[in-house]
Formats: structure tokens, C-alpha cells, sequence
């Protein structure tokens, strides 16, 4: 457990956990405001970008994270595309959460009563003004609970990009596994990172639920 | 249902267009369809000025040796799937009895287990058990990690489930002198399945999704023969990553939905005639 302090280990290991917070928070943002907007095409009244909403969820719901990784990592590259390893990462998480985001805030829009978007009709207001200043604030408050779990996994889903160049935890666990520590004291002090991660994650939700919360 | 319909749930959100609305959704439309055309053209244009489309590049893919490097590696995704998710509805299942149990150290080590696993990066997790157990045999090391935290998942799922099933139904059974697995076995869980099998096959999605781990320890499933095929340069064209990802990416991505459809079909079975709840008020 103490080679953790010996040498630069620790350096190493803060600096994978720095670039692990970095790039799920860089991820989180990015899908985000991909999943609000898909969320909106989703529930527009033209149907080309209901159509566009619906592909992009169900080609980004059913590919497998690595292989994103993977296309964004080796497929970019020969079409003169070059970013640092860390952009490559941050779009393919970014945008294979932004589906789950999507689909989230969009079951969320269907839980809102039918009387409020009725009621911002029935005050002529447009499909925009009815989404962005009646139905999506009162959402938000049904989706933070299915909102924490598409969060928390999301570091989780960082580590993938440790094994695509990406310096954060996982690159650290390796680096020190070729240095020959032991596994389990590794994992030990990895996991702890991670649980660490996710318990703030958790906690930051639950206090948003508490603030947001309102009696119906 | 055809994606162009409007859904029933959305409708709420818009009147229904009189032709001044009509007119300039058609015109949203029109731009749309550029927009998405042009982005599409880009894309084309790019792979093409990049020569991706070289038949050169394209050319692996005549080879018997790699169709069937391909079909193995299928064949290998399917096989780590199905013994992960057969693990992982197991140990979901005891995990879950665990959680339920009456006994107090059950209940916590449970819980425990359940919330440890269901944190941890399933790769940290894979990578572990690879470098710890399995450096030989890394199936199994995928296969183990896969169990391990979808099977913690699932017991979140099954738990949840038993849960929702209305207190009435197992005070009942308990009224009329059933004993607790009794009670569990022929009256909460039979209720529960019908409600939590959806999200039980979407785990099991998400299982098959995470299979594609295996490339990075190495073992020989679909996304790694991929990359070996990739790490071939073909002649003068160069790598053929993208027409890798051309052609595995619609394998997973097929797979995928053909279990959604199957979720799809057995909710729609389990809502229909004679097995839809009664009072559908309360």
C-alpha cells in the first residue's frame, strides 16, 4: 500500500487523477449541451430533425464505447484531422453519453404535466418559448435522479481512454504495474480514486435534488 | 412506428400548424436537410479526398482468411456474452437474496458488494483480474469482470423490482401462513420478472457493448480482430482503419438492437390480454 508515496509514484498517480477529472467534466459539459439539443430535435415539430435526433441515439446508444474510442482515435488521423489525444477522447465519451443525456431529458419533457405546455400555447407562445421557458426547467428537476446515474457512469466510462493515449488513471495503474507493485495495491489505490470521484458525483446531485426540489 | 410520424407524447408541445406554421416548418425542414446533407457531404468528400474509398484499402475484406478472422472473432464476442450474462443473471440473482435477506450481515456484505462493484471502471476491474489471475487466459478475465459488475447491476435491477411489487401482495402471502421463501419464490419474484426483464436485457446490452473490452487485454473478439486486420497496411493505401470501423461497427451495432427489439417484444407481450394488471386506477 505505501509505494504509493515512494519516489514520483504520487506525482504520476495525481497527475492521471487530475487528467481523469478533466476530461469527464470537458465530457459532461460536451454532452450536456449535445443532449439538450438532440433532446429538442427529438420532440420538434420538423420531422427531418426528429429523424436526425432518433439516428444519431440509436448509432451512438448501440456502438460499443471502446470501438468509438477506436474510430475517433484511428479513423481521425488519415482524414487530417489532428487533435491532442485528450479532444479525441472528449468528443467520442462526449458524444456517446450525449444519446443517454438525450434519451434522459426527453423521458423527462414526457413526465412534465400536459397542462403547462398547454397552458404556454393557450398564452401564444412559440414551440421554443414553450420548451426552453416552461417544460425544460420543470424537467429537470424529474431527471436529476436518471441525470446522476448517466453521470457517475461517465467517469467510470473516462478509464477506456487511458488505453487510448489519454493520461488519467488507468494510464497510471499501468505505468505502475510495468514498474512491478503489487496489483492488488494498485487497484486499491485506483479504486479509492474512482470511488472518490463517484461519491462526489452522487453527493453533488443530491444536493442539487435538495435545491431544486419543489412540493407538487 | 416510422420515425417520421410525430410521436403522441410530443404533440403537447406545438398547435397543431395552421399554414403559416406549415410553411415555415417546411422551410426548417428544407434547411435541415440541407444541413444534414452538407454535413454528409463533407464527411463523403473527406473520406474521399483521403482516399479511404481506394478499393486497395477495401481489399482485406475479399480474403476468406479474414472473413473468417472476422466470423471467429464474432464468434468469440458471442461466446465471452453469453457465459458473462449467464454469470451475471446468477450472481444478480444471489446478490439481489442477499440484499433482501432478513439477516442483517447478509443485507450489508450485499449491499456492499453491490455498491463496490457497480463504482469501479469495469476496464480497472478486466485489467485487474488480467494482470492478477488470468494473464494466460484472458476470457476469462473479461468474462469475471463482466460478471462482476453487471451481475451487481442486475441485483440493483432485480432488487428495485421485488421492491415495486405493491406491499399488499406479500403481507397476503404472509397472512395466510407462507414462510419467507415461500412468500419470495411464488409470489414477489413471478410479479417482479414481468416488470424488470426491459431493463434486465437492457443490461445485457450494455454486457455485449463492454465485451468490446476484450481488445484491451487481448483477447481475440471482434474489435481486436478488427485492429489486427486495421495494423495491416495495405500497399501504398496505408492503414485501413476507417473501413474497419465501417464494417464492425454495423456488426455491434446490429447485435445491439436485435436484443432491444427482443426487450421491445416481450414488454409488449407482458402489457397484452389477459396478463395486463387489473386497476389500472391507484
Amino acid at each position: 500500500m505505501g509505494f504509493l508515496f515512494e519516489q514520483d509514484n504520487f506525482a504520476l498517480f495525481r497527475d492521471g487523477f487530475l487528467q481523469t477529472i478533466e476530461l469527464s467534466a470537458l465530457s459532461a459539459l460536451l454532452a450536456l449541451l449535445l443532449g439538450t439539443l438532440l433532446a429538442a430535435f427529438r420532440v420538434s415539430p420538423v420531422p427531418v430533425l426528429r429523424a436526425f435526433g432518433t439516428a444519431w441515439v440509436t448509432l451512438f446508444r448501440n456502438t460499443p464505447l471502446t470501438l468509438l474510442f477506436f474510430a475517433v482515435t484511428f479513423g481521425l488521423p488519415p482524414l487530417g484531422v489532428h487533435f491532442s489525444h485528450l479532444v479525441f477522447a472528449v468528443l467520442a465519451l462526449g458524444g456517446y453519453t450525449a444519446s443517454f443525456v438525450c434519451e434522459v431529458i426527453r423521458s423527462g419533457i414526457n413526465t412534465v404535466p400536459l397542462g403547462q405546455a398547454e397552458a404556454a400555447r393557450s398564452l401564444g407562445m412559440t414551440f421554443g418559448q414553450t420548451l426552453t421557458l416552461v417544460v425544460l426547467p420543470q424537467a429537470a428537476r424529474t431527471v436529476l435522479a436518471p441525470m446522476s446515474s448517466v453521470f457517475i457512469a461517465l467517469p467510470r466510462n473516462s478509464a477506456i481512454a487511458g488505453a487510448f493515449s489519454v493520461g488519467e488513471l488507468y494510464s497510471a495503474q499501468q505505468t505502475f504495474s510495468e514498474r512491478g507493485y503489487s496489483i492488488f495495491a494498485i487497484f486499491f489505490w485506483v479504486a479509492c480514486a474512482y470511488l472518490l470521484i463517484s461519491a462526489t458525483v452522487a453527493t453533488f446531485f443530491r444536493f442539487l435534488e435538495s435545491r431544486l426540489a419543489v412540493v407538487r | 412506428m416510422s420515425i417520421l410520424n410525430r410521436p403522441a407524447s410530443a404533440g403537447v408541445l406545438y398547435d397543431a400548424p395552421g399554414p403559416k406554421a406549415r410553411a415555415r416548418y417546411r422551410l426548417f425542414g428544407v434547411l435541415s436537410v440541407l444541413g444534414i446533407l452538407g454535413l454528409l457531404w463533407y464527411v463523403f468528400a473527406a473520406l474521399d479526398a483521403n482516399g479511404q474509398f481506394d478499393p486497395d484499402l477495401w481489399d482485406p475484406f475479399q480474403y476468406n482468411f479474414v472473413q473468417q478472422m472476422i466470423l471467429d472473432g464474432l464468434l468469440a464476442t458471442l461466446k465471452a456474452f453469453g457465459l458473462a450474462a449467464a454469470f451475471s443473471l446468477t450472481l444478480g440473482a444471489l446478490l439481489a437474496a442477499g440484499q433482501l435477506s432478513d439477516h442483517k450481515p447478509v443485507r450489508w456484505a450485499c449491499t456492499g458488494i453491490v455498491q463496490f462493484f457497480r463504482a469501479m471502471p469495469l476496464l480497472i476491474l478486466i485489467v485487474a483480474l488480467y494482470y492478477a489471475f488470468f494473464a494466460k487466459q484472458s476470457m476469462w478475465a473479461l468474462v469475471i469482470g463482466l460478471t462482476l459488475y453487471n451481475g451487481a447491476v442486475q441485483a440493483e435491477i432485480i432488487r428495485s423490482g421485488v421492491n415495486a411489487v405493491p406491499r399488499g401482495q406479500g403481507e397476503a402471502a404472509y397472512a395466510i401462513g407462507m414462510r419467507k421463501t415461500q412468500v419470495m419464490a411464488s409470489i414477489l419474484v413471478p410479479q417482479a420478472v414481468r416488470s424488470m426483464l426491459p431493463s434486465m436485457i437492457g443490461q445485457l446490452v450494455v454486457t455485449l457493448k463492454d465485451t468490446s473490452l476484450g481488445l484491451i487485454i487481448t483477447y481475440q473478439e471482434l474489435l481486436f480482430v478488427g485492429k489486427k486486420i486495421a495494423s495491416q497496411p495495405m500497399n501504398a493505401a496505408g492503414f485501413p482503419y476507417i473501413p474497419v470501423v465501417l464494417v464492425i461497427g454495423p456488426i455491434y451495432i446490429a447485435m445491439c438492437l436485435l436484443l432491444t427489439a427482443l426487450a421491445r417484444w416481450i414488454e409488449a407481450r407482458g402489457r397484452r390480454g389477459a396478463n395486463r394488471r387489473t386497476s389500472p386506477a391507484a
